[in-house]
């Protein structure tokens, strides 16, 4: 069944048991919201030495919107901003690829679960929501990214 | 319970139910609320328009320019006579948002009794659209004026007893709709109506999700304003309607200038046309227009009166069979009274996008979210509802192919 592409096991299992989620603490929050959906994420994190610590998030939304933030939390926590810009980077490509490309492992890990997603153009907005509200972040936190 | 419709004949002048949804699945439309499907008559009418009758109206003494004004004009006079009204108390605009922005731009402009200024005082509800949110919300903001609003109750209905302090000599505006876009329930709007004129406020009834479903009796309603969209009730995008009475209209400041809407213009300075054309700067969306007459005619041809009771019979099998389904809740009124053909619901523990998604796999098309009613989601709580609204094309398997397609979502994650 196509919706099993969109819906993959690692997706799920990120919806119910997320990472890195908790009530955000760092002094610059950003609070990001799909206005379509309603879909809501504040997320919080400092940079320090060059890589992305104490990232926390929050947010309400369907399973690929929360899959999608615990799953973004994983690949730049405690990596270096460079890493984090590139996973961003081949993240949004993929995307944006209407199902054309199947993402690269090496950079995107679970990530590449979501490259279903690609081929539902309404619900690309909800994969993005927390990368974009991290990417946010980080430029307040000083990086350029 | 025989239909009072042939609803197969109907689906057959709508060529939008020969496409194939996704896995070759037939189109299951549940989302009328959002947008109706278009008859083939309404995509001849703009057709005919464009082929045969289409230059700009009111301009050019030629023959093409007259035939376009007689067809602009004679819409207008067949949705009038479809309001029984006055021809010159309907205006034209793009949507009924526009219509909505018309009113509240133009009391802001306006002297006298329909100026509103600071400390002034609009009323409107927890049920509305964004769209009859808005435009008052930010009239208020922009004049000093106040924005008070009636409650909501869980059942979807309003909370009038305190209506002596939500209406009071300061009001000036009440905006209502209706009935709800997110759970069908039909507020009691009549003592509303009663509150607002024995205080001298004009009353505004955003008729979007009523007009395209059921007969509108104005003079009974005792309403002074109107507004619906053309796309909702069979016509084309881009053309919307605002009635109002006519001596209101006539002194009422415009919203948008330009040309048309003059009486006379010198380079310092302009007088307006009458009602309607003061409120149609610009050409106007003429086939748009057409379109929505023909949309008219058809569903005055089928008959509001059939057209309303085969919605509710639609919805009372829906509705029944959500409340039988484990794990889903109705959400606002739970039964047939004081609500239209839009069903809302939640099941335990799923997001409405993805339960939405799962029943697009059925060929199932509902609306998800918060249907641009984000106040009253969050009244209740929720973060969003599935919606599934009913119109004259939908038939009985339909919600038996709704009801399957809910189940089917509920287990597709239940499952996994």
């Amino acid at each position: 069944m196509e919706l099993d592409s969109l819906y993959q096991e690692v997706i799920l299992d990120h919806y119910k048991k997320p990472h890195h989620k908790g009530v955000p603490t760092g002094e610059i929050q950003v609070h990001h919201v799909n206005p379509n959906c309603g879909d809501e994420i504040t997320l919080s994190l400092t940079i320090r030495d060059g890589k992305v610590e104490d990232l926390i998030w929050d947010g309400t939304g369907c399973s690929i919107s929360q899959a999608s933030a615990s799953i973004m939390s994983d690949l730049v926590a405690g990596k270096s901003i460079a890493q984090a810009q590139d996973a961003l980077t081949h993240f949004t490509e993929l995307m944006q690829s209407k199902g054309s490309i199947k993402g690269d492992e090496e950079i995107l890990e679970d990530a590449i679960a979501l490259a279903g997603v690609s081929k539902f153009p309404a619900r690309v907005k909800c994969a993005l929501l927390s990368w974009m509200a991290f990417k946010d972040a980080a430029i307040q936190n000083g990086a350029k990214i | 319970m025989n239909s009072p419709l042939d609803v197969a004949a109907i689906k057959r002048d709508f060529p939008i139910f020969n496409e194939e949804m996704r896995g070759g699945k037939r189109l299951v439309f549940l989302d009328s609320g959002a947008t109706s499907q278009k008859p083939i008559q309404v995509m001849d009418a703009e057709r005919d328009f464009y082929s045969k009758h289409n230059a700009a109206v009111h301009r050019g003494s030629y023959y093409l320019a007259e035939q376009a004004s007689e067809a602009f004009e004679g819409a207008r006079a067949r949705v009038a006579a479809f309001l029984a009204v006055d021809v010159d108390e309907v205006v034209f605009t793009k949507s009924a948002t526009e219509s909505l922005n018309l009113l509240a731009t133009s009391f802001e402009r306006s002297s006298g009794a329909l100026g509103i200024k600071a400390g002034d005082e609009i009323v409107v509800s927890e049920l509305e659209h964004h769209a009859n949110l808005l435009p008052w919300q930010q009239l208020a903001k922009r004049t000093g004026a106040v924005l008070k609003w009636f409650e909501m109750l869980p059942d979807g209905s309003l909370d009038l007893s305190t209506i002596d302090q939500i209406i009071t000599p300061r009001t000036k505006v009440v905006a209502i709709t209706h009935q709800s876009n997110v759970l069908g329930s039909v507020p009691d709007i009549a003592p509303i109506i009663a509150a607002a004129h024995a205080v001298g406020a004009l009353f505004v009834l955003d008729g979007c999700q009523s007009v395209p479903h059921q007969p509108i009796d104005i003079a009974t309603l005792d309403i002074d304003f109107l507004v619906f969209s053309g796309h909702k009730a069979l016509g084309p995008t881009g053309i919307g309607v605002l009635w109002g009475r006519a001596e209101l209209l006539d002194a009422m400041e415009p919203f948008l200038y330009g040309g048309s809407m003059i009486e006379t213009v010198t380079m310092t300075s302009a007088t307006w046309a009458k009602a309607p054309k003061k409120f149609e700067a610009g050409v106007p969306n003429m086939a748009q227009a057409v379109g929505l007459a023909t949309a008219l005619d058809y569903l005055s041809n089928v008959g509001l009166p059939n057209i309303h009771s085969w919605e509710m019979e639609l919805t009372k099998h829906a509705l029944a069979g959500l409340q039988g389904i484990d794990g889903v809740t109705v959400v606002g009124p739970q039964g047939l009274e004081n609500r239209g053909g839009v069903i809302s619901f939640v099941i335990d523990g799923l997001h409405p996008h993805d339960v939405g998604q799962v029943m697009d796999q059925y060929g199932v098309a509902v609306r998800t979210g918060h249907h641009c009613a984000w106040p009253l989601i969050r009244k209740l709580g929720l973060t969003g509802t599935t919606r599934a609204s009913f119109y004259l094309y939908n038939d009985l398997a339909d919600v038996d192919i709704f009801l399957e397609s809910v189940v089917g979502a509920r287990d597709y994650f239940r499952k996994r």
